[in-house]
């Protein structure tokens, strides 16, 4: 039997949350759109981890977000997170929330990554998922969705 | 035999994340022992120059080194003659060498290359490629109830279209020892080329490659205890005169003039550049060091701990085993799929015991998409496995159900 610290399961403990346990097997907003505006689809080549991502924005609000993918709790929950916490947001706080969660995330974003004036963003339950800057092979996964989002905003930002 | 096999290789005495190193990805690279360690470094210390070229003292044994290397690596799989061993850079490069060797020049519009949907994909990329540049056509056999490759539907599909096969010997996910006899007669009865990747056949099973009857047959010395960087292929004399090679330059040449050569006889022509020296003297001592083992010992102890893992493994609920249980038909990569935990994430929870797993779809996604699973997570054994390792690996995934709530 393997006895393990305390610093260990705590570590562990931290990253398996029950909120990202919840959020894995009840991910928020999953499906597609029809209407959607935007799509981008991002892969994982390294792991598999697929995330698909559909968006209505309306007058520079993100109204509807459909979410699909497929891969392991730490992609997958922060994908269901990130649907919650997009929803209703300009695009401008959109921007924002990835600045805030990617510095949260040892994700380097450049100095004073969020303007004061704007204070709409909140990452909330995203929060939970600090636990896994202890496991920096792990970031990639958390960082999937985001990267996805990224992708479909520069698709945005071109149109 | 264990104690003294594991006092020979000094990483499994570290710790990994404060605990003891369970060292089970074998599949993906195995551990070195001293024996190889220190003959890399000794020809890094004493002997290093470079191969087939310039008079002096060092040069000769450089050469002598890298020839003998070639030579235990011919006596260990019953090759012939030496002269049919080509030193590649791994199972891919040979892939490669083989599918733009042989395949570019002699296939055509209508032609058909046989694999099956467990291959890994150096053993099906290169063939996609040349089927672009040829007009040929991939085709699959399937696989059984208990993961083995299907040959009901064989008689269909070998017919004079039929020009390659080209089979793995064990699958590096389920374990599944290929259908290498059977596919020879196939392709003998037509004439067709026969391939087989041995990446995890030659270091688990004895092998004769005469025996075997194939006509090329390649392999890496790092999943066999040796270095990374190489590998070899061997080739029936015929065919390896035959073949073109695919890779020009140093060393494979006889006669270089402006617009023309003439290569090297084989296994030079296949050679090109300076080759891994001291890899290959590497890939020597560790087929010195699996010779000494005996590879029907290496055999009996990979049956004995499958089984024991199989065993200690099918008690844990909500555990999945995705691949055969037929120990007679199967080597020691357990794959297995826990609950709706995702495997990366029992990797994450047994790297934090000490546990060292692969997770995810193992180079080989026609499979996981046949099999229709996204990822599995991957158990492999080698020589140095023992029964401890195999019980913490079960100790972590007991922790693994607590972690989500399964427990």
């Amino acid at each position: 039997m393997v006895v393990m610290s305390t610093h260990e399961i705590m570590a562990l403990e931290e990253l398996y949350r029950e909120v990202i346990l919840d959020h894995y097997r009840h991910p928020r907003h999953k499906g597609t759109l029809a209407n959607a505006d935007l799509h981008a689809d991002g892969l994982n080549p390294s792991c598999g981890d697929e995330f698909s991502l559909d968006l209505v924005v309306t007058d520079g609000v993100i109204t509807d977000v459909a979410t699909q993918g497929q891969g392991c709790s730490i992609s997958q929950a922060s994908g269901s997170m990130m649907a919650d916490a997009i929803k209703g947001k300009t695009l401008a706080e959109v921007a924002d929330l990835m600045r805030m969660f990617r510095v949260m995330m040892s994700i380097d974003e450049g100095e004073s990554p969020v303007d004061p004036a704007r204070p709409g963003a909140v990452l909330g339950d995203l929060e939970s998922l600090q636990g896994v800057r202890k496991f920096p092979v792990r970031i990639k996964c958390a960082d999937l969705p985001w990267a996805t989002l990224a992708d479909a905003l520069s698709q945005a930002a071109s149109q | 035999m264990m104690d003294q096999v594991r006092a020979d290789f000094p990483i499994l005495e570290r710790l990994v994340n404060g605990k003891r190193l369970a060292y089970l990805d074998s599949s993906a690279t195995t551990q070195k022992p001293n024996q190889v360690i220190d003959a890399v470094s000794d020809y890094y210390r004493i002997h290093n120059s470079n191969v087939h070229r310039g008079a002096h003292t060092l040069a000769g044994e450089a050469t002598v080194a890298y020839e003998d290397a070639r030579s235990k690596i011919a006596r260990f799989i019953g090759a012939g003659s030496s002269s049919e061993v080509v030193l590649t850079r791994g199972t891919t490069n040979g892939m490669n060498l083989i599918a733009y060797g042989w395949g570019l020049n002699r296939l055509s519009r209508g032609d058909r290359i046989l694999l099956t949907v467990m291959e890994h994909h150096a053993n099906v990329v290169p063939w996609q490629l040349i089927a672009k540049h040829t007009g040929a056509e991939l085709v699959y056999l399937e696989l059984d109830d208990d993961y083995q490759v299907d040959l009901t539907g064989l008689e269909d599909v070998v017919d004079d279209r039929l020009k390659i096969i080209s089979v793995s010997g064990m699958s590096n996910v389920t374990g599944a020892i290929g259908p290498v006899p059977q596919l020879v007669a196939a392709a003998r009865s037509i004439g067709a080329l026969m391939v087989v990747d041995a990446a995890q056949s030659v270091p688990h099973l004895p092998t004769n490659v005469t025996e075997i009857g194939a006509d090329l047959l390649v392999f890496s010395a790092h999943k066999m205890l040796g270095p990374t960087g190489i590998g070899a292929m061997w080739g029936r004399h015929e065919i390896l005169e035959e073949m073109d090679p695919a890779e020009g330059g140093g060393e494979m040449i006889t006669d270089v003039k402006l617009h023309e050569s003439r290569w090297a006889p084989v296994p030079h022509k296949f050679e090109a550049g300076t080759p891994p020296i001291a890899q290959a003297v590497g890939f020597g001592a560790a087929v010195d060091y699996l010779d000494k083992l005996g590879m029907e010992a290496v055999r009996r102890h990979e049956i004995e701990i499958t089984q024991y893992a199989l065993d200690r493994l099918t008690e844990i609920p909500d555990l999945r085993i995705v691949g055969p249980m037929d120990l007679a038909r199967r080597g020691g990569t357990v794959s297995f799929e826990l609950g709706d935990i995702h495997p990366h994430d029992v990797a994450t929870i047994l790297d934090q015991e000490g546990v060292a797993v692969r997770a995810g779809h193992h180079c080989a996604k026609p499979l996981m998409r046949y099999l229709n699973v996204p990822a599995t997570a991957r158990a492999s054994f080698y020589v140095y496995t023992t029964e401890d390792d195999i019980d913490q690996l079960v100790a972590g995934l007991h922790r693994a159900r607590e972690l989500f709530g399964l427990a």
